[in-house]
């Protein structure tokens, strides 16, 4: 099928709506009862989670077995059974959607398949015990709508992940998809494109938060006979999946804002640089691409406006700091990624030495919706200078790990608390890091600061590109400072002397304070080389990869003397400064942990107490997971 | 680097990929990643055939080869394991899990059995964390697992 004109678009789209239709009313009705084919329901919708954290959970068998089991009782044509994106709850996957009545299963196996095509499809009894139970209430919730981690989100950016079948470019467009282009190189300027998503307040999202529209200002100033327009898919940041889940989701709303970026800055040819990890979104991705070409939405002549766009596909290696714009671009050019000086900008000399501009897939993921429903309502949306919404990564000592978006200003306690669960195991919360290895760690005296670009940068820490690690009682700062030094020195390109080697000297010295032989003396190494590098090194990674020693510095002194002065970790992370001891009144003298001590070090006769010969001791910690009168304690 | 000969069929096949693409040294990292499928890494005389095939100095493709950790010059185990080191798995135990897999297995990271059975490496998230700390074995991804179940879980692929 071709589409050629705006109308050919619009049929699609009215056709396609009555399949959406079914989600869409459900999505928006409060409490309708679930009843089920036999109670005289016409068509139903299954919707599955594919998703890689779900897949991992074999959510591709829920769905095989429950088209089987449709099939085999003649109601195919009946049931819809969808494979989605991510529906972001990814603590509770995998995850089943049952329409219209919108029941939300969690934690569903290939085995509950039955009960919910019999009982719930069939029947029109919900399975109770595939319910999400709210922890406070006890009480289980049927609808998302009503789950405390849905409540106060906000999605535009994630808007069709985990509602549309992302391998369907007709449910795509029965969202409004590809309408922001059409218009666009149909009845827009480039000019008057650009100006609104200036006008929209959009910051760039992969965590510089520079404004999109004037990027685009630059790009399209730079005259050249080629341009290039990349998507930053090279997602970095350890324990972060933004960007993943929404090319796993709705890769069509990248391929189109790519296009429409195209046509802002007079570019015809669009480069997607991508996780080679990141197996299932490049399935997806190249889908995409691969169904807009066939409609004619990508390659010459876009709907008859003259306006050509294709994109390709290229892969990363594995290499955080090809985030950084210049260091992408060459490695797009087969190049070790390093960086470059800036200026020049990639807007005057990009890839292969023309005009180019990048962006990041949540910036890109925008951009359609900023121009179908208006820059103004995207600004009425967040604080006075961070606009929209963010998506960020929530994981860690949390009870509800998922993907999560909300408006900008929204408060660290409300996201913590309220989406996010509360601590797990009701442990006391102790720290939340934002930014990844570029950012820092933000303590309870900053909960109820606003989250937007300039609120965290002001604390220390910086919005980075949304992943969100929260830690508790038994985290140890300095651990986890050492930690994140650790990634950013095995990932430093080398090329520029501060993070090269300036890195590794902290490191070495975060080592020897974790390894129980630190002096006061090093803290003020670590503050002072700190601060040295921030200043001095060429490019993003460098300049904010003493952030983590940094901040935690600042908020955690307190533990970093402990570690140096008395020689103690209060978390019991750092191994060296550990004891293991044995209560003699506990110990029955079992000989197990003796027995699964690799290093010989428990001593003792068969029913006597046991002793630790702490010379020997490794501090494995394995005897104390095995014995089973709690008698080993460690301080 | 030592000259030892490639099989023939791989060195068509790696032939074949450069072809494929060109022989244009701008398209070395995708060269690269379809080298690697042929024999699971890139040997050094690999590397030589392709730096000869687009014309560029080896201590180019080397050079890439070293800087990306996607790339390895060391053949992986029948069963390779990838230890996820992520922010969310780390602070859910990651690093303990990654001594126990060292530990059990007696070689560090980037290393292969003597066997050639097992591997061990690190990865930066596969977006499981829900599931943290995850172990990815082949392409099963193992989740919420403790340093006591790496025992049974090497001994039931052993």
């Amino acid at each position: 099928m071709k589409v050629l004109t705006i109308e050919d678009l619009k049929a699609v789209r009215t056709a396609a709506a009555k399949k959406l239709f079914l989600r869409e009313q459900s999505d928006k009705s409060t409490g309708v009862h679930s009843s089920g084919l036999d109670a005289g329901t016409s068509h139903m919708q299954v919707l599955i989670c594919g998703g890689t954290g779900c897949k991992a959970s074999l959510s591709h068998l829920i769905c095989d077995k429950i088209k089987e089991l449709l099939q085999d009782r003649g109601l195919s044509d009946k049931v819809d059974v969808i494979t989605t994106g991510c529906f972001g709850f990814c603590e509770k996957g995998p995850v089943v959607k049952i329409i219209p009545d919108n029941t939300f299963y969690t934690q569903v196996t290939p085995d509950d398949a039955h009960d919910i095509v019999c009982e719930h499809i069939i029947g029109g009894r919900r399975v109770e015990r595939l319910l999400y139970v709210d922890p406070k209430t006890g009480q289980s919730v049927s609808d998302s709508k009503h789950m405390d981690f849905y409540r106060k989100q906000k999605r535009v950016a994630l808007r069709n992940c985990g509602f549309i079948d992302p391998e369907n470019i007709e449910e795509y467009i029965a969202r409004d998809g590809y309408f922001a282009l059409a218009t666009s190189i149909l009845q827009r300027k480039p000019d008057d494109v650009i100006e609104e998503v200036r006008r929209s307040g959009l910051r760039g999202r992969g965590g510089g938060g520079f404004p999109t529209g004037v990027k685009w200002g630059f790009a399209r100033k730079s005259v050249s006979d080629v341009k290039y327009v990349v998507c930053n898919a090279d997602e970095g940041d350890p324990g972060a999946f933004m960007d993943r889940s929404i090319m796993e989701g709705d890769p069509h709303s990248i391929v189109e804002a790519m296009a429409i970026c195209g046509y802002s800055i007079g570019s015809s040819k669009g480069l997607v640089y991508i996780r080679a990890e990141y197996p299932l979104a490049i399935h997806r991705l190249k889908t995409a691409i691969g169904q807009a070409r066939e409609w004619g939405l990508l390659g010459d002549n876009i709907l008859g406006s003259g306006f050509s766009f294709d994109i390709e596909i290229r892969y990363g290696a594995g290499a955080f700091v090809c985030g950084e714009e210049t260091a992408l671009i060459h490695s797009m050019e087969g190049k070790r990624g390093e960086p470059t000086m800036k200026p020049p900008f990639p807007a005057e000399s990009g890839y292969l030495g023309k005009p180019t501009n990048v962006n990041n897939v949540e910036t890109f993921a925008n951009i359609p919706v900023i121009l179908t429903r208006g820059a103004d309502w995207f600004a009425s949306i967040g604080t006075e200078k961070s606009k929209g919404t963010k998506v960020f990564a929530l994981a860690g000592k949390i009870n509800n790990v998922g993907l999560i978006e909300v408006p900008m200003g929204t408060t660290l306690r409300e996201v913590i608390y309220e989406i996010g669960g509360g601590i797990k195991g009701g442990k006391k919360f102790k720290a939340v890091q934002t930014g990844g290895p570029s950012g820092g760690c933000l303590t309870e005296k900053h909960l109820d600061i606003p989250i937007d670009f300039d609120s965290l940068l002001a604390e220390g820490s910086m919005m980075g590109s949304g992943g969100m690690i929260v830690m508790d009682e038994d985290d140890c700062m300095v651990s986890v400072a050492r930690f994140y030094l650790d990634f950013t020195v095995e990932e430093s390109c080398g090329k520029c002397t501060p993070c090269r080697i300036g890195n590794k000297r902290l490191l070495e010295t975060l080592d020897k304070i974790t390894g129980g032989r630190g002096t006061e003396e090093d803290l003020k190494t670590l503050s002072v080389l700190g601060k040295v590098i921030k200043d001095t090194a060429l490019c993003g990674l460098g300049q904010t990869s003493p952030n983590p020693v940094l901040s935690t510095l600042n908020n955690f002194y307190d533990e970093y003397l402990e570690h140096v002065r008395d020689h103690k970790c209060r978390a019991r992370q750092c191994k060296a400064l550990l004891t293991y001891s044995i209560n003699p009144s506990l110990c029955i003298g079992c000989h197990l942990c003796a027995k699964n001590c690799p290093a010989d070090a428990i001593i003792g006769d068969v029913r006597k107490p046991h002793i630790i010969n702490p010379n020997n001791c490794i501090r494995c910690g394995m005897c104390m997971a095995r014995c089973k009168f709690k008698a080993i304690s460690v301080n | 680097m030592p000259d030892t000969k490639l099989p023939c069929d791989v060195a068509e096949k790696v032939n074949a990929i450069c072809q494929a693409h060109g022989d244009n040294p701008g398209e070395l990292i995708n060269i690269l990643h379809e080298a690697q499928h042929v024999m699971g890494y890139l040997p050094e005389e690999m590397q030589r055939m392709i730096a000869r095939r687009l014309s560029i100095p080896v201590s180019r493709v080397y050079g890439v080869v070293t800087f990306y950790a996607f790339f390895t010059m060391t053949a992986k185990g029948k069963y390779p394991i990838s230890v996820c080191m992520g922010t969310a798995c780390y602070v859910r135990g990651s690093e303990k899990l990654l001594e126990e897999f060292k530990r059990v297995l007696g070689i560090d990271v980037g290393e292969t059995t003597p066997d050639g059975k097992f591997s061990l490496d690190c990865l930066r998230c596969v977006g499981a964390c829900g599931l943290a700390p995850v172990v990815m074995i082949g392409d099963k991804v193992y989740g919420r697992l403790q340093p006591v179940d790496v025992k049974r879980i090497l001994e039931e692929l052993d």
